[in-house]
C-alpha cells in the first residue's frame, strides 16, 4: 500500500476520486457523462503535455490560453475567406509556433524572465484575437473543418483521440528521448547542463514552440468542436493547465515531472468539476472547490515528501 | 576585488582597536562574569535518523573564553551535532548543560533566547534589507507601533562597533562581501547576547586576509569569554585558533583533546580517517607524452601529464580555466572537460539521479539516431563509472544532492569519464571534500593521467598542488608569471611568484622560473617595496602580522612554535610542514 502510494502517487489519488464519485455522484458513471468528462478535460489535456515540459524545464508558459483564441479566430476567418481546410488548420498551427518562438527567443536568449515574458505575450495575442476577430465570435460552417472536432469513434469524440495521441507522444518524448531528459536536467539545474555541453538555450526554445503549436492545435480543435472562433475562450485555461500539473506533481522551479502525473492532476480537477456540475453545485462554488484542491494536494505532496 | 574590501575590513577593525579604550573595562568585567555561566557541555548526546545513527553518545564541554575544534570526515555527524545545539534537531538520547541548567530546545528561537548561536556556512541573511534590518530581524525597536529608526540605527552602530566594522547601517546587505556577511552574523549573535558561538566551515570562501580578520575576532570573542565551537576541515586553523579539539567519526566521538600542544596534525588526520595515511599524495612517476592542450595564455600539458595552476584566490585561475573550456559543446566534441569549481551550483543537478548525473554528457554517444535514449547501455556506463570510481550510493537511482560532497565530485569525474576525453581541466577538485576521498579523488587522477589524459588542475591548496602535480604554473594578476617543474617546486618558489610583491625576494638566489617572464613584470614581482604588511597565503599562518586583540597575555596555548622560517617572514602551519614533509618523504 504504501510503496503503491509512493509510486503511484497522483494516479492512485485520480482511480480513489473516480471510484468515490461513481459510487456517490449518481449518473457519473454514464458511459455518457465519462464521454463527456473526456472531452471536457482535452484542451486541458494538450496543453498539459507541453506546459509539462515547460515547467519541467524551469520555465512557465502564461500565453497558452490567448493563443487557443488566436488560433480559433485566425481558423474562422481564413475560412469566411474561403481558404482551404488544411490551410485553415496550418496557419493557425504555424501562428502558434511563432508565438512560442517569440516566448522562447525572449526568454532563452534574451533572458527576460518567462512569466514577464509570456505574461506580455498573452496580453498582446489576446489583444490580436479581438483585433482580427472585431470583437465577437467568428462563426464557422465549413464541413470538412467542424468534422475535425466532432467526429465520433464510437462514443469517443476525436479532441480525446487527439489528446490521447499527444498523451502518448509527450510521454514517450519525455522518458525514452535525449530532448527530454535534456529538458529534466535543464530545469534541474541550467550552468550545469549547459556546461555538460546540453544546447540549453536551444532545449528551452523548442520546448517554447511546441507548447505554442499544442495551444494553437488546442484552438483550432475548440473552435472546429463548437463551430465558432472566439476571441474569449481559454481565458483562464493557462491557470487551469498549470493547476493540472502541480497537481501531478510538476515542481514549478523545474527538474521534476512525469507525465502520468500530469495526466492524473489534469483528469482530477476535470472529474471534480464534473461532479459538481451533475450535483448542481453553483459555478463559483466550483471556483472555491478547484482552489481548496489545488492547495490539499500541494501540501499533500508535501507532508509526503517530509515523511519519506 | 574581494580583496580589496579586505584591506579595508582590516583597517577598520584596527581603528576600532585603539579608538575605544572605555570598552576594554567593561570586557575585563565580561570575561570574569561569563566565565562561570558561559559553558556549554554535550552529555552523551544521542541522535538517529532511519537507517543512521548520526550521533552516537558525544560527550564535551567547552568552557567560556576556549575555543573547541570540531573535527572529522564528511558525514562524521559535525552538522547534526551543531543542529542539536541550535534547536534544529531534538537529541534522542543525552542532553545539553549549560551551568547547572539542563537546556531543551524545541525551536532555533529556543537556542537563541539561551545564548546560543550557530552561524552557518550558508549564512542566514536578507541581501534585499539594510544591515541594521538584519541585525535586529524578529525583534526590531519599536515605538508605539511604528519602527523606531533612531533606536534601530544605534543600536546597529553599536553592535557593528563589536565585529570591528564601520559600515553605514543603512547599507543594503546584498552590496557586502562574503567576509563582511560573516562579521554581520556574528554582530547579531552578540547583539542577542549570545554566550555560545559556533562557527560552521566559516573560512571555507574567505580570502586569506578575510580569514586573518575573522581570526582575530574570533580571538577577541574568545577574551571576552565566550564559549565558540570551531567546525573545520582545515587541520592549520584549527592549530592556530583553536585551544581543544574532539574528533568524530560517523557519529562516534573518537578522541578529545582538551590542549592542542603535544598533539601532531598526523594524530588529528589518523583520528577522523581510522587509518593512517602514510602518503597522502601518493604521487608516482609517469610516461609524458605529446602535447594536448596549448593555449594562448602560455598553458600547454601533454599527455600523462598532471599540471597545477597555482595562485591566490582572484588571481584569475576560474577565469582562465573558463577560457580554455569556452564553448562546452565544442570542448567536449574535441576531448576537453571541466569539472566546475562550485559542484552545488554549478555540477550537479541535485534532484536528479546519479545516472543521470553521470550520463548528462555521455548519453548523446549513446543514442539511436541521436535521439532514442539507449537505456541499457545508460545503466551499464554508470554502472561501470560507479563501480570504477566507488562512488558511495545505495543505487545508481539515488538523488544526486544525497550524496556527500566526495562522493557528488566522484561522480562528476565519472560524467567525464565516459566520454573520450584527452583533457581534464579541474577547478578546486577537492574542495570541503575530506581527506579518505582526496586521496581517492587523486587516484583517479593518476589513473587517468596513466591511460594518457593531461590533466590541467586549479587549487588554493599549495601542499596540494605540490604533491600531485609533475609541473606548476603560477599565476598572479591574471598572467601566468612562473612555471615551475615538480623538482623546482617548493612552498617558497611558488608563494614568491604568487604573492603580488614579494617581501623578501629570491634570497640573493637566481630563480630559474624567472626567465621565462617578460620584463616588466619581473620588475613588478622583484624591485617593488611595499609598506603593506606581506600577505598570506591560507596555508601559512603570519606570526607578526596578525592584529592580535590583545597583545600581551593572548593566547599563547596554541601557536605553533617549533616552525621554521620562510624567507617572506611567514611561518609554516604545522599542517603544511607536515605535507611537506610527506612529500619529501615520497621523493625519498
Amino acid at each position: 500500500m504504501k510503496n503503491l502510494w509512493k509510486r503511484g502517487g497522483m494516479a492512485v489519488v485520480a482511480l480513489a476520486c473516480f471510484a468515490v464519485f461513481a459510487l456517490l455522484v449518481p449518473g457519473f458513471a454514464a458511459p455518457g457523462n465519462l464521454a463527456d468528462v473526456l472531452v471536457a478535460v482535452s484542451t486541458v489535456g494538450i496543453v498539459g503535455c507541453t506546459m509539462l515540459f515547460c515547467l519541467a524545464a524551469g520555465d512557465v508558459d502564461l500565453s497558452v490560453g490567448s493563443t487557443v483564441a488566436l488560433s480559433g479566430v485566425l481558423a474562422g476567418l481564413l475560412l469566411q475567406q474561403k481558404f482551404s481546410t488544411p490551410v485553415a488548420v496550418l496557419v493557425p498551427l504555424l501562428a502558434g509556433a511563432l508565438i512560442g518562438l517569440v516566448n522562447g527567443i525572449a526568454v532563452a536568449r534574451l533572458g527576460v524572465n518567462a512569466l514577464i515574458a509570456t505574461l506580455a505575450t498573452m496580453q498582446v495575442v489576446r489583444g490580436l484575437a479581438f483585433l482580427a476577430s472585431g470583437g465577437g465570435s467568428v462563426g464557422i460552417s465549413d464541413a470538412a473543418f467542424t468534422r475535425l472536432g466532432q467526429l465520433k469513434i464510437g462514443m469517443i469524440q476525436s479532441p480525446v483521440l487527439f489528446m490521447v495521441l499527444f498523451f502518448v507522444v509527450f510521454g514517450l518524448l519525455l522518458s525514452k528521448t535525449i530532448f527530454g531528459r535534456n529538458t529534466l536536467a535543464v530545469g534541474g539545474n541550467a550552468q550545469a547542463a549547459h556546461l555538460a555541453g546540453i544546447d540549453v538555450v536551444k532545449t528551452r526554445i523548442c520546448i517554447f514552440v511546441l507548447q505554442g503549436i499544442a495551444a494553437a492545435l488546442a484552438g483550432v480543435l475548440l473552435a472546429s468542436r463548437v463551430s465558432s472562433g472566439t476571441p474569449r475562450s481559454g481565458e483562464g485555461l493557462e491557470l487551469a493547465v498549470i493547476s493540472g500539473c502541480v497537481l501531478g506533481g510538476v515542481s514549478l522551479t523545474g527538474g521534476v515531472g512525469s507525465l502520468a502525473g500530469m495526466v492524473a492532476g489534469v483528469f482530477i480537477l476535470g472529474m471534480v468539476r464534473n461532479a459538481m456540475d451533475l450535483k448542481n453545485v453553483p459555478t463559483f462554488w466550483q471556483m472555491v472547490a478547484s482552489g481548496a484542491i489545488l492547495l490539499a494536494a500541494v501540501l499533500l505532496d508535501r507532508w509526503k515528501n517530509r515523511r519519506t | 576585488m574581494g580583496q580589496q574590501v579586505a584591506v579595508s575590513l582590516r583597517s577598520n577593525f584596527e581603528r576600532s582597536e585603539t579608538a575605544e579604550p572605555a570598552r576594554l573595562h567593561s570586557r575585563t568585567f565580561m570575561v570574569l562574569d561569563a566565565k562561570e555561566v558561559a559553558v556549554i557541555r554535550f552529555e552523551g548526546v544521542s541522535k538517529s535518523f532511519p537507517g543512521v545513527r548520526a550521533l552516537d553518545s558525544v560527550s564535551f564541554s567547552v568552557p567560556g573564553g576556549s575555543i573547541h575544534a570540531l573535527m572529522g570526515e564528511n558525514g562524521a555527524g559535525k552538522s547534526t551535532l551543531l543542529k542539536i545545539l541550535s534547536g534544529a534537531y531534538q537529541p534522542d538520547g543525552g542532553k545539553l548543560v549549560s551551568g547547572e541548567q539542563t537546556l531543551q530546545f524545541s525551536r532555533p528561537s529556543d537556542a537563541l533566547r539561551a545564548g546560543i548561536a550557530v552561524i552557518y556556512q550558508e549564512l542566514n541573511l536578507l541581501p534585499e534589507l539594510s544591515i541594521a534590518e538584519n541585525l535586529f530581524l524578529g525583534h526590531l525597536p519599536v515605538k508605539k507601533c511604528f519602527l523606531d529608526a533612531k533606536a534601530l540605527q544605534r543600536a546597529s552602530k553599536e553592535a557593528l562597533m563589536r565585529v570591528g566594522l564601520t559600515l553605514d547601517p543603512k547599507t543594503k546587505l546584498g552590496t557586502l562581501s562574503l567576509a563582511q556577511r560573516q562579521m554581520i552574523e556574528i554582530a547579531k549573535a552578540l547583539s542577542r547576547n549570545a554566550r555560545v558561538i559556533a562557527f560552521d566551515e566559516p573560512t571555507s570562501s574567505l580570502s586569506s586576509r578575510e580569514v586573518e580578520t575573522l581570526f582575530s575576532l574570533i580571538r577577541e570573542l574568545k577574551t571576552q569569554g565566550k564559549a565558540i565551537l570551531y567546525v573545520s576541515h582545515r587541520l592549520d586553523e584549527i592549530f592556530s585558533l583553536c585551544d581543544a579539539a574532539t574528533v568524530l567519526r560517523d557519529g562516534k566521538q573518537v578522541s578529545t583533546y582538551e590542549t592542542l600542544s603535544d598533539l601532531t596534525p598526523g594524530r588529528l588526520v589518523q583520528d577522523m580517517v581510522g587509518r593512517e595515511l602514510t602518503d597522502i599524495w601518493g604521487w608516482r612517476e609517469r610516461k609524458i607524452g605529446e602535447v594536448v592542450l596549448e593555449d594562448e595564455s602560455g598553458v600547454t600539458v601533454h599527455a600523462g601529464e598532471i599540471v597545477g595552476l597555482f595562485g591566490l584566490v582572484g588571481a584569475g585561475r576560474t577565469e582562465l580555466l573558463e577560457k580554455i573550456y569556452g564553448n562546452p559543446r565544442a570542448s567536449i566534441k574535441s576531448g576537453i572537460c571541466l569539472c566546475p569549481e562550485d559542484r552545488k551550483k554549478d555540477g550537479i543537478i541535485a534532484l536528479g539521479s546519479v545516472q543521470e548525473n553521470i550520463n548528462l554528457s555521455a548519453r548523446r554517444g549513446f543514442s539511436k539516431l541521436g535521439f532514442w535514449l539507449d537505456e541499457r547501455a545508460e545503466q551499464a556506463s554508470a554502472t561501470k563509472q560507479i563501480e570504477a570510481l566507488s562512488v558511495k550510493t545505495p543505487s545508481p537511482a539515488q538523488p544526486m544532492g544525497l550524496l556527500s560532497g566526495g562522493n557528488q565530485q566522484k561522480a562528476i569525474l565519472g560524467r567525464w569519464l565516459s566520454e573520450k576525453i584527452k583533457v581534464l581541466l579541474l577547478d578546486e577538485p577537492t574542495r570541503g571534500i575530506d581527506v579518505g576521498a582526496k586521496r581517492e579523488i587523486y587516484e583517479i587522477l593518476y589513473a587517468q593521467a596513466e591511460a594518457g589524459v593531461g590533466v590541467l588542475l586549479v587549487s588554493s591548496e599549495l601542499p596540494e598542488v605540490l604533491g600531485i602535480c609533475d609541473r606548476i604554473y603560477v599565476m598572479r594578476e591574471g598572467k601566468i608569471v612562473g612555471e615551475l617543474t615538480r623538482a623546482e617546486a617548493t612552498p617558497e618558489r611558488c608563494l614568491e611568484l604568487a604573492l603580488p610583491s614579494s617581501p623578501n625576494p629570491n634570497n640573493g638566489e637566481p630563480d630559474k622560473a624567472e626567465s621565462s617572464f617578460d620584463s616588466p613584470d619581473k620588475q613588478r614581482l622583484i624591485g617593488r617595496v611595499t609598506p603593506n604588511p606581506p600577505r598570506t597565503h591560507p596555508l601559512l599562518v603570519p606570526r607578526r602580522t596578525l592584529p592580535s586583540p590583545r597583545r600581551e597575555g593572548g593566547h599563547e596555548g596554541n601557536e605553533w612554535t617549533g616552525g621554521f622560517e620562510w624567507p617572506g617572514g611567514f611561518e609554516c602551519s604545522p599542517t603544511s610542514k607536515y605535507l611537506l614533509t610527506q612529500r619529501l618523504g615520497d621523493w625519498g
